[in-house]
């Protein structure tokens, strides 16, 4: 028997995979498809104090190996995420979720996070300093290690739960900000969140994006995301959730290697609504050509 | 919404640039005219939306018109080859909203609304179908929908039918109708719910997965945001913030 088990924080994850955040909604629409109940556990989408329609449309371009989104966090608002959405994803899914916060302000993020500490279907915050789709905020907070610390110390203040602190790859020094957020208390880092990109309309010579720029994520930010993943895992001694376009078992044993504790699978929910089923049922196969017995052993690399 | 591999069947020119395709294999899930289908089309990341144009056991027809590299490809597949879709996408066209349906495509608008079409047959019901286009070679298959449908044409230049847009169509020809059902360019769907609060648009948006996960195709409505891809692509006239 394989061993997919992998402990995070204090808890054990019956695997490492975990849907990426806004690309599996609130989870319950999943499903209807497959038993939900296979995951690690889900990263909900981005949440905000108050509701946000987002962005205009078009909001999506394709790219080779990937695409970029600029949604903008539409969310219905942290207090319908919390008796709402919780509740009807509570009904199919059985284990608790990693609540992915977003916002403009220290007030809004402080605030949103406040209302998740007793919500019992929530493991953990997945703080989302880096999103690029948000003007004054989100990824304001991601660029620069003093802004961060600030933020991250505020809400380590409030939260009874464990801060996980999604960065951007859209810095010089990705090492810099996460030592200056683990110095801040925070409990853990995932990366990468998406690169800013665009693309032009060929017969209008009008960026496709409504909102100009957008991020960009899926397959081919794959080797990025590795890379970022290593540097971190070297640098500080915080567990780390790895992603960016993962899309087969194998990408997550490598994920795995660069010292990623968790992998969360993004894009690739978006054309293969299967894919993190199919990845969970691989693994098993995939560890046994590699002769891996225990998942948790590759951690950083094999002993 | 179920994943399946279809087989092409069929990939014909039936127009300018615009395609009939046949696909078989387990289409099940299609439940409504007017929902769609997301095709993995081999080489692109994204897969395309495109709508059910007719369906019946065992297959679906879709009618699709060439407009970037994905679906110039698709004009190329051969008879035999593999699709991978995700049918049974969309919500699809109420049918029991008319008892004298007024149907309105434009351009490759057109396509959902065959099926819909057949629907209404089914019930013993024969549609009034206004078909607008730019000239007479956006306009194809005249001879099915002219035994599905009392069949009025028009184009903006004149090269078929009557000359003008759908709406001083349907008003030149004193049609009468209690709803009506339309799909195509967005201009057009604008024009026809300010003319006529009584019927629904089926909308278009570019997508990211089609099936209400990831936001990228939501719209602002009356009602709140809603999702093309999932609460649509068919909208009551009066709901869309155009
Ligand atoms: C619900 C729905 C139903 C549709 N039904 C039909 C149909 O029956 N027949 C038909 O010919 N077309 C239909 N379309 C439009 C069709 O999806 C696009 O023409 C097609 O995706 C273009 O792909 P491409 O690779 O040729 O173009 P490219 O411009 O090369 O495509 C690049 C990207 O943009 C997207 N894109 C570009 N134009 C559109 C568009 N107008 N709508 C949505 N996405 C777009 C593509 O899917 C792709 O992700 C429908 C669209 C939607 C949303
Ligand atoms: C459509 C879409 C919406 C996203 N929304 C969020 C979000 O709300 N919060 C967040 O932290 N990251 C968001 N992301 C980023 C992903 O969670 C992930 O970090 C990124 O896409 C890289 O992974 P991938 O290459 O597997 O997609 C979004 C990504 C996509 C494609
Ligand atoms: S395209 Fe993803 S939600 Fe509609």
């Amino acid at each position: 028997m394989k061993n997919l088990k992998v402990n995070f924080l204090g808890k054990v994850f019956k695997n490492p995979i975990v849907p990426a955040s806004g690309t599996f909604g609130f989870g319950y629409e999943f499903s209807d498809l497959y038993d939900i109940n296979i995951l690690g556990s889900i990263s909900i989408k981005g949440t905000t104090l108050e509701p946000r329609y987002g962005n205009k449309l078009p909001r999506i371009a394709e790219c080779p190996s990937g695409l970029i989104n600029a949604i903008g966090l539409q969310n219905p608002g942290v207090d319908k995420v919390v008796t709402e959405e919780l509740v009807k994803l509570d009904e199919v899914y059985a284990d608790q979720i990693i609540a992915n916060v977003g916002g403009h302000s220290t007030y809004e993020y402080v605030e949103t996070v406040k209302k998740f500490n007793n919500s019992d279907k929530t493991f953990a915050i997945e703080l989302n300093i880096s999103c690029p789709n948000v003007t004054g905020g989100g990824m304001a907070f991601g660029v620069d290690p003093q802004t961060a610390y600030d933020l991250v110390k505020a809400v380590k203040e409030v939260s009874t739960k464990p801060i996980i602190v999604k960065l951007s790859p859209n810095v010089t020094n990705v090492v810099e900000m996460a030592k200056a957020v683990e110095s801040a208390g925070a409990d853990a880092i995932s990366l990468i969140n998406t690169l800013v990109g665009m693309r032009f309309n060929l017969k209008t010579g009008k960026p496709i994006i409504a909102n100009v720029k957008g991020g960009y994520s899926g397959p081919g930010i794959y080797p990025v995301a590795l890379r970022m993943v290593y540097e971190v895992s070297q640098a500080v001694n915080l567990p780390i959730i790895g992603m960016g376009g993962v899309s087969t078992a194998y990408d997550v044993i490598e994920m795995m290697y660069a010292g990623a504790s968790l992998v969360m699978v993004g894009a690739q929910n978006l054309i293969d609504p299967y894919a993190c089923k199919k990845i969970i049922e691989d693994l098993p196969r995939v560890m046994d050509e590699l002769n891996i017995e225990n998942l948790e052993d590759i951690i950083g690399g094999r002993k | 919404m179920q994943n399946v591999n279809l087989k092409i069947e069929k990939n014909v020119k039936v127009g300018t640039d615009i395609y009939l395709m046949k696909l078989v294999g387990d289409t099940s899930s299609i439940k409504k005219p007017g929902e769609f289908i997301n095709i993995t089309v081999p080489g692109y990341y994204l897969r395309r939306p495109i709508s059910v144009c007719d369906y019946g056991t065992g297959y679906v027809d879709i009618l699709y018109k060439v407009l970037g590299l994905g679906t110039k490809d698709m004009s190329t597949f051969k008879e035999g080859m593999m699709l991978d879709c995700l049918v049974g996408l969309g919500n699809g066209f109420d049918i029991t909203k008319a008892q004298k349906p007024l149907l309105v495509g434009g351009g490759i608008g057109i396509a959902p609304l065959v099926g819909l079409a057949r629907a209404f047959n089914e019930k013993g019901i024969k549609p009034i179908l206004v078909f607008g286009a730019r000239s007479k070679n956006d306009i194809v298959l005249v001879e099915q929908l002219s035994e599905l449908c009392d069949l009025h044409v028009c184009t903006d230049d004149g090269s078929l039918g009557f000359k003008g847009n759908v709406i001083e169509c349907i008003k030149a020809s004193n049609l009468d109708f209690d709803y009506y059902y339309s799909c195509g360019p967005q201009k057009m769907l604008e024009f026809l719910s300010k003319a006529y609060p009584n019927g629904c648009v089926s909308l278009e948006a570019r997508m990211g997965c089609g099936f209400g996960a990831c936001m990228g195709c939501s719209i602002e409505t009356t009602k709140g945001p809603k999702r093309v891809c999932k609460e649509g692509p068919v909208f009551e006239a009066t709901e869309v913030i155009f």
